[in-house]
Formats: C-alpha cells, structure tokens, sequence
C-alpha cells in the first residue's frame, strides 16, 4: 500500500542509527585523545564534526521531503518531527567533543595539574546515555528511553564532583588556575552531552507516546 | 464549554439485508466542524444523509436508535414527528457536485425563501444579499444577479450552493465531500468560508481529504464497515489516534 513512504522511512532509521554511531566514535575519541594528549587524534576529532555536521543536513533533507511528499500523520508524523529535533542535539554533541579537542591540543604540550579520573567517568556516562537513547529510537523501547534520563543525575553530580576538586585545586595554588579552568570547560561540555543525550530520549518518548516531557 | 448540537444513541441504518451504520453513538458539537473520514463505503456519507434524513427516499431503508438534533426547545427526535420539510430548512446541505439550479443566481438563492413563503421583494433582497455576502460570493456576483447560475465557475458554482442553503438559515450545514471537484485556490476558500460559518453554524462534512480534515475540523470522526471507530478532537486523532485502526487508515496502511 505504501512501499515507498516505508522505504523513505527505513533509510530514515538507518541514517538516524549511522548519526548516532558517529557522534559516539567522536566522543570516544575526543576524550581518548584528552587523555593520552594525543594532538593527531584530536584532530582526528575535530574534523569527524564536519562529517557529522553534514550527517545532519542529509537527515534534515530527507525529513523536509518526507513532510512535503508524504504529509505523514500520527506516528509517522512524530517519528519524522521526533528525527528533526533528535538531530539537533546529536550535532551539539559532535560540537562539544570537537571543543574538547580544541583543549586538548591547546594543553598538549603541559602535563595535567590533576588525574582525569572524573572526567573520564563522565565520558564512559554520556556514551552509555548517548548508546541507550539511539537503542531507544531504534527499538522503541519506552524503558530504556527513561533509563538515559535518570543516568543524566549520574553525570551531574560527577560535574559538581569536578567542578568542586578544581575550585580546590585553584585556592591552593592560584598558578593552576588556567588549566584548572579548560579542564572544567572539558568537564561542563561533558555535562552538556548527558544534556543532549536526555533531550534525545525524550524525544524518542514523543514519537511512542505522543507526549513530550515539557509539554507536561 | 462545548453544547452539543446533534445526539445520537445506538443508530442502526439497514439499506435492506445491508447493515449499513452498526450502533452509532456520537455528540456533535455546536459552532465546530466536525469531520467525517473513511474508506468509501464505510458509512460515512450514509450518516451525514441520515441528519436531514436525505435516506428516507432510498428503498428499504430503515433505521432505528435516536437522533436528535437541539434547538430552542431542547433535543427533538430527528426521526420523530418532526415536519421533515422543516428538518431540511433547519440542516442544510451541500453537495460534492456544485449543482446549482438552472435559472438566475438571484433565484437560486431566492428559491428556499421562497418556498417558506416570502414573497416580499425587499425581503428576499436583503435576504440575497445576506447569504452571498455570508458565503464571501457576493463582490463577484452582484452586478450579475440575474445571469444564469450556471455561467458561475466551479468554485463559485459551490458557493453559491453554500449561499442558497444558508439563505434559509439553518442550523446545521451538511457538506458532502464539497470540494473534491474544486482547484485549490477555490478549494482554500471553502475551507476559509467553513471556518468562518462556523460561528454562526454547526458543520459536519464529509472529506477524503484527510490534510483538510487536519486543516479546519475541530473534530473527526473515523468510520469503518459501517461502525463509529474512533471520534475525537481532530488534533488528537491525527497525531496519536488512540485504535490501531484509525492509524493504520490515516498513514495510508490501508483503505
């Protein structure tokens, strides 16, 4: 009955999946990058959010055709407004892992004031919200969407952890403030992907549910 | 707070051994559009007849249940001891096909007056002038009023349909498909003339255009072989039908 409109869709999902599996490679890397102070891989990094950048006008295209060529109602309808909000947050993910790159290479050349135990914490966190909310998309899984939503106070309370370790760090030796102050920016970009990776899922809850958590 | 305008409890309609409406239970509000949607056949325009009981001429039609439609003394059975004559000039009805009648737009729109029994000159004027100006006609056709209807367009041709069942001041407006055989551009404006006339009147229209449906009701009801599958606020219905049915019509998995 409608072979086309469910192929467009499939490539959608398929598009939507490869997304999410750049974003998480360019976080992993990023953060590998950070830790090992490896400037190649930040770079590596940094040029991956180009991809995904244009991962996401592929994306935005063929939900702009879909709304022209098929007028989609009921789930399609929130599948395809659900697949245009989702991709906003997977782009500001692949800015933020491009940012800590930038920080990455600018503190290359310095040893860390502080192990980045915490902050890899956070980094292992986000991917398992990033991971869960594009399995969410992909099987529909209500549960599992409301699992990423909870892990996000996981990851902010590891920021305050941080924020706080670096607030000491600067008192008692006010010459680590400089670095003390990019390694807070890596951890509030960290922060701000458990964000997006949240927005992700609710969005995922709105194409089962029909129901947006801010609507409530 | 929404008024109900149409009640109906358990309606049967038999087309002979047909079964053609199963248990219909539906409250159609006042001053709203509502929307009838469904594959053909499915009963959709079966029902609308039955509101100002167009059914009754069909052979071996029988319906049973209560329909009843309100008005200044509360809920009167449609299928009761109402004048039916008096039904039709309360809930008017227009067509898929404009089809107006072949004489003069004046008297096309005069014509229903008339019938009631105003004969009075200055009366079906301004009565002429009140309905075509109601159903945003009247620039277009004023220096015309005594040309033949039938040089109109389609689109004003439908109008001018719309004109001459308001030109009896209904209550209720039955629009049956009214434009699936017009353009866009004068299919837009019928769809603004609804959502105009609603203010003053209750609108139940038949589309199988669902976008329109989306566009201008305010609710919409779902019918399939013949049953009431789903009836709600339009909105709802189109972006998160509550029966797997309703979904599987509205994105097209089948009808």
């Amino acid at each position: 009955m409608r072979n086309r409109f469910d192929r467009q869709l499939s490539t959608l999902n398929d598009e939507l999946i490869e997304m999410g599996s750049m974003i998480e490679k360019s976080i992993e890397t990023a953060i590998k990058a950070l830790v090992n102070q490896d400037v190649d891989l930040a770079r590596h990094a940094i040029e991956a959010d180009e991809e995904i950048d244009r991962q996401e006008r592929i994306i935005e295209d063929l939900c702009l055709k879909l709304l022209l060529q098929q007028q989609p109602v009921a789930k399609d309808l929130r599948l395809i407004s659900s697949a245009l909000k989702m991709i906003t947050d997977m782009e500001r993910i692949g800015d933020h892992a491009s940012d800590i790159s930038e920080i990455t290479i600018a503190l290359a050349d310095q040893p860390y004031i502080k192990k980045l135990e915490h902050i890899q914490q956070m980094a292992k966190e986000t991917m398992i919200m990033l991971v869960g909310s594009i399995e969410a998309f992909v099987d529909k899984d209500l549960e599992k969407a409301n699992e990423v939503i909870k892990r996000d106070d996981v990851v902010d309370d590891l920021f305050d952890k941080v924020k706080k370790e670096l607030i000491q760090m600067i008192h008692e030796n006010a010459d680590k403030g400089e670095q003390a102050a990019d390694l807070l920016m890596v951890a509030k970009y960290m922060e701000r992907i458990g964000d997006h990776a949240t927005n992700i899922s609710e969005w995922v809850i709105f194409s089962i549910t029909g129901e947006h958590k801010s609507m409530n | 707070m929404e008024t109900t305008k149409i009640h109906v409890t358990n309606m049967n309609l038999h087309y002979g051994d047909f079964h053609a409406l199963k248990n219909i239970n539906i409250d159609i509000p006042e001053n709203q559009i509502c929307a009838m949607i469904g594959p053909s056949g499915c009963g959709k325009s079966t029902f609308l007849k039955s509101i100002n009981r167009m059914n009754d001429l069909v052979e071996g039609c029988k319906i049973d249940g209560q329909m009843q439609l309100r008005g200044e003394n509360g809920f009167e059975d449609i299928y009761g001891d109402m004048d039916v004559n008096h039904l039709r000039k309360r809930v008017g009805m227009v067509f898929q096909q404009p089809n107006p009648f072949p004489m003069s737009i004046y008297d096309n729109i005069a014509y229903g007056p008339r019938t009631h029994g105003i004969k009075n000159r200055h009366k079906l004027d301004a009565i002429v002038e009140k309905a075509l100006k109601q159903a945003a006609i009247w620039e277009e056709v004023k220096d015309r009023l005594n040309k033949s209807a039938l040089g109109l367009s389609g689109g004003q041709q439908q109008r001018l349909c719309i004109a001459r069942a308001l030109a009896v001041e209904p209550e209720v407006i039955l629009m049956d498909e009214p434009t699936s055989a017009l353009d866009p551009i004068s299919t837009s404006r019928i769809e603004d003339l609804a959502i105009e006339l609603k203010k003053e009147y209750t609108i139940v229209m038949v589309t199988h255009n669902m976008q329109q449906a989306t566009r201008i009701s305010d609710k919409t009801a779902f019918f399939l072989l013949g049953e009431l599958i789903e009836y709600g606020d339009t909105e709802q219905l189109f972006s998160m039908p509550k029966q797997k049915k309703t979904e599987d019509y509205i994105t097209g998995r089948f009808g």
